[in-house]
């Protein structure tokens, strides 16, 4: 049980903290959480189930495709429900902007996708038991996340600009940088980090609209209870959730478990609301 | 006077009686439905009226306070399976057992609420979605209880309400009772309160608004609400199971709400009904009615950010006149201003506060005296406004203290400092835009008030007393600072110079023993500054100690009976004008003459 317990809760444990790291890489480039990380997520589950799973699609192609059609809706979510509002007084508005979107994407791909778990296909057909690919798979794109994001934000110049965006919004835009096309290539890269959540997970989670509303929860709290913005806070409460929520799944029963989860979440955030590694807030007078 | 005329024209009719009529006529429309013979629109009529009991007290929290709260479906839920388990399994009658859900929603209320003082916007709408997914899945796994997936009976009541016509009366006649409840609370204290912890938090907490207790009260009312609507929702459905408890009805609510119009109570309400028969005037819709819902939501948001309610604000698309001034009449002050015998300084010792490496404040030593305007000058950075905000609690002080006679002020504590007689102005002006401008200056009386939430809902006698004395009292100080024709006015539609005169307007609504003015000649004319230098002077004659922190060194040597010059966080001078005027440091310092 101790090993089931750890495969699955480091598998999702690195969902989570991948959709986190969605959530971190939007609000990096634009100071907004986006109700749409979740959603993105559950795309690149229900993408690569349509390309791989019933168009036949090689693998690899497949993900690239998957990849490329969640930076797409990434892209698409920052027009129509971010830059509007961020052009606008009322920036608190994002709530409620992304907000329609992300009820958009999912009752969308309700209906045209459909309503039940829907299978996807095998990938590489390695592993069998605790060491099944679908275990394994998510964990992998999770470093693979990290290790990219690292590189390029200490080797690249796009990503050293992307630290300037998120560092001081006005000074980067009085030294030159573009920010606006900056910010939709965040919301690009965003939307390719969670379509490869979703996508690596496939097996684990099925390709299921219901998903999107669930992992944008899930995928949050590592991101509150690690401080927005610092992907490492994501990563360590992303697989924490994971194996915590396992743990109690198996032990207590899945309804306990997303009551403990819940409570948990909220006592800490009660108790520190911008979160373990977070900074405190601004002056307000 | 263009002024006189426009307020003549405006105000003649009461406008409480206009306001009315749009509720009448619903009410009339809906009488008359089970007339028309189509049962089915007495079950869509029926339904609309429940959502309408939850929407009207959710839109107190979201359209009112702008608590970002999106799963109340969850409160629903925990309504219907408190009614109907208590009637199935435990044969509590009906009724006590819709009272039973009430308690339980607005036990549930507090809960959900409890994090949206700590939390802010997404971080709140998260924990409240938690909390509806978390009901959803404890009401199909306690299958002892709930009867799980199979789900229970809805309590059934009695005659005469065991019709489909009889139940729609009875939630025709609720939907009314709430309707009437929450105008009655927005037009209150309570109302104007919310909407001032929505827009302007940090001038509510200067006007003394306890955000916590209220928030909590107004969780409370909306969770039982949302409980009663949960029963009835049982009652309407005869059996209910967590499937019928989808997110969609969450998002129902939500944007009502939104749609409707923040801080109205009739676009909700009008939002509530057509978003309720929208999807049952064509079947193909209904799959698709959380995604038009949603498409919507997006449209308002970003086209008509005011919903249904800024459509129908005919009034505030008439031009004002142009040209207006400020005239404030100071023979009015005493009619406002007046002091029993306490003659306590205000005292600041010691003051020292500093963010992160920065010293802000150095130990600084101030007097305040009643009856004297005391400036405050000092260079960009030299601490003015912090020691304002050391005084007013919204700055914490690392060492030293504030007193008034001999009560010492606890540090920080803001909304307090309104009843220890402290009031003040922002250097930009906080006013809530989308309110009338003696709604903003009643915000300032908020302290004044003693009548009870519960006193409030159904306009008791005391509320009634204090909400005229309060309006009489907010108009008076308008006529004070010479803006009276613009009362009826929204707030957001006055010139930057006018907001300045609402604000001490406001800030002398609760007889301040001191008021703290931060920059308030920033933005006006020479001739408006004139005006308000004279009426600074009249307000201190009435006994109030006046903080003056300006750069416009005239307007300070021409007013003020004491000066203390701020440099880096320490006194660099202090004294009389003309003292001040002759000092060789502040003249190198700060005059550079």
């Amino acid at each position: 049980m101790l090993a089931s317990i750890i495969a699955s809760g480091l598998a999702l444990g690195a969902v989570y903290a991948l959709i986190g790291i969605t959530y971190n890489v939007m609000f990096a480039a634009s100071r907004v959480m986006s109700f749409t990380a979740g959603q993105l997520g559950m795309l690149g589950g229900v993408f690569g189930a349509l390309f791989v799973g019933r168009l036949g699609v090689p693998g690899p192609v497949g993900l690239v495709l998957t990849l490329a059609a969640c930076a797409a809706v990434g892209v698409l979510t920052e027009i129509i429900a971010v830059r509007p509002v961020l052009a606008s007084l009322e920036k608190h508005l994002y709530v409620l902007s992304t907000l329609a979107a992300a009820l958009l994407i999912q009752q969308l791909t309700a209906i045209e996708w459909s309503t039940e778990p829907q299978p996807f296909p095998r990938l590489l057909g390695l592993g069998s038991g605790i060491l099944d690919e679908k275990f394994w798979l998510p964990v992998l794109a999770c470093a693979a996340v990290i290790g990219g994001l690292e590189w390029m934000y200490r080797r690249t110049l796009v990503g050293r600009a992307f630290i300037a965006i998120a560092e001081d919004n006005f000074a980067a835009r009085a030294l030159g940088l573009p920010e606006r096309r900056l910010r939709m290539a965040s919301f690009a890269l965003a939307g390719a980090v969670a379509g490869l959540a979703g996508f690596s997970s496939g097996q684990l989670l099925l390709a299921f609209f219901a998903n999107g509303a669930m992992l944008n929860f899930y995928g949050f709290v590592p991101v509150a209870l690690g401080g927005l913005g610092n992907n490492r806070g994501a990563v360590l409460g992303g697989l924490a959730l994971g194996l915590f929520q396992q743990a109690a799944n198996f032990t207590v029963g899945g309804v306990f478990a997303s009551v403990l989860v819940f409570t948990v979440f909220i006592v800490v955030l009660l108790a520190a609301p911008q979160g373990l590694f977070g900074a405190p807030a601004v002056r307000r007078v | 006077m263009p002024y006189i005329a426009l307020a003549r024209t405006r105000l003649a009719v009461p406008r409480s009686m206009f306001a009315a009529l749009p509720y009448f006529a619903l009410l009339l429309v809906a009488l008359a439905l089970p007339l028309a013979g189509q049962e089915y629109w007495t079950v869509i009529a029926t339904r609309a009226a429940i959502y309408w009991v939850l929407v009207s007290g959710l839109n107190l929290v979201v359209g009112f306070a702008g608590q970002l709260a999106i799963g109340y479906v969850a409160l629903l839920t925990l309504g219907a399976y408190t009614a109907s388990v208590l009637v199935e399994r435990a044969g509590v009658h009906p009724f006590l057992a819709l009272a039973a859900a009430a308690v339980v929603g607005a036990m549930a209320g507090v809960v959900v609420g409890l994090p949206a003082l700590r939390l802010r916007t997404f971080y709140f709408a998260m924990t409240t979605l938690g909390f509806a997914t978390i009901v959803t899945q404890v009401a199909l796994a306690w299958t002892g209880v709930t009867g799980g997936g199979i789900g229970v009976p809805g309590p059934s009541l009695a005659a005469p309400f065991d019709t489909a016509q009889g139940f729609y009366l009875l939630c025709i006649a609720l939907a009314a009772a709430c309707t009437w409840m929450t105008l009655n609370a927005a037009n209150s204290r309570f109302g104007r309160s919310l909407v001032a912890i929505r827009d302007a938090e940090v001038a509510a907490e200067a006007c003394g608004v306890a955000k916590a207790r209220l928030l909590m009260l107004v969780f409370l009312f909306s969770g039982a609400l949302a409980g009663i609507a949960g029963g009835l929702f049982a009652t309407l459905q005869s059996y209910i199971t967590p499937d019928a408890f989808t997110f969609d009805l969450s998002v129902l609510f939500f944007i009502a709400i939104l749609i409707g119009g923040r801080g109205s109570v009739l676009g909700p309400l009008l939002a509530t009904l057509l978003l309720t028969a929208l999807p049952e005037f064509a079947a193909p819709l209904v799959a698709w009615s959380t995604f038009l819902y949603a498409a919507l939501l997006l449209v308002i948001v970003l086209l008509v950010p005011g919903g249904i309610a800024d459509v129908l604000d005919f009034r505030s698309r008439r031009a004002l006149p142009s040209g207006r001034a400020v005239v404030p009449r100071i023979q009015l002050l005493p009619a406002l201003l007046s002091y029993g015998v306490s003659r306590d300084d205000l005292t600041l010792r010691g003051i020292a506060l500093s963010f992160g490496a920065v010293r802000a404040i150095d130990g600084l030593d101030l007097d305040l005296r009643p009856g004297e305007v005391h400036g405050l000058i000092g260079p960009n950075g030299s601490g003015k406004t912090t020691t304002l905000n050391a005084i007013c609690g919204f700055a914490v002080p690392q060492s030293g203290t504030v007193r008034i006679g001999g009560t010492t002020l606890p540090l920080g504590a803001a909304p307090r400092r309104a009843a220890a007689g402290i009031g003040r102005t922002f250097q930009t002006p906080r006013i809530v835009g989308e309110a009338s401008v003696i709604d903003n200056v009643m915000i300032g009386g908020t302290i004044l008030g003693r009548a009870t939430l519960i006193e409030t809902l159904l306009t008791l006698p005391r509320h009634r007393r204090e909400e005229a004395a309060l309006r009489d009292r907010a108009m008076t100080a308008l006529r004070l600072v010479g803006l009276e024709a613009l009362a009826a006015i929204r707030a957001d539609r006055l010139q930057h110079s006018e907001l300045r005169f609402v604000e001490i307007a406001r800030a002398l609504m609760p007889t301040p023993r001191f008021l703290l003015l931060d920059e308030p000649a920033a933005g006006l004319s020479a001739i408006e500054i004139e005006r308000l230098g004279q009426l600074v002077v009249a307000i201190s004659r009435q006994g109030t100690g006046v903080l003056l922190v300006e750069h416009h060194a005239d307007l300070i040597f021409a007013v003020c009976d004491r000066v203390t010059v701020l440099n880096l966080g320490q006194t660099l001078a202090s004294g009389t004008p003309a003292e001040i005027q002759a000092h060789r440091d502040v003249v190198e310092a700060y005059l550079g003459r």
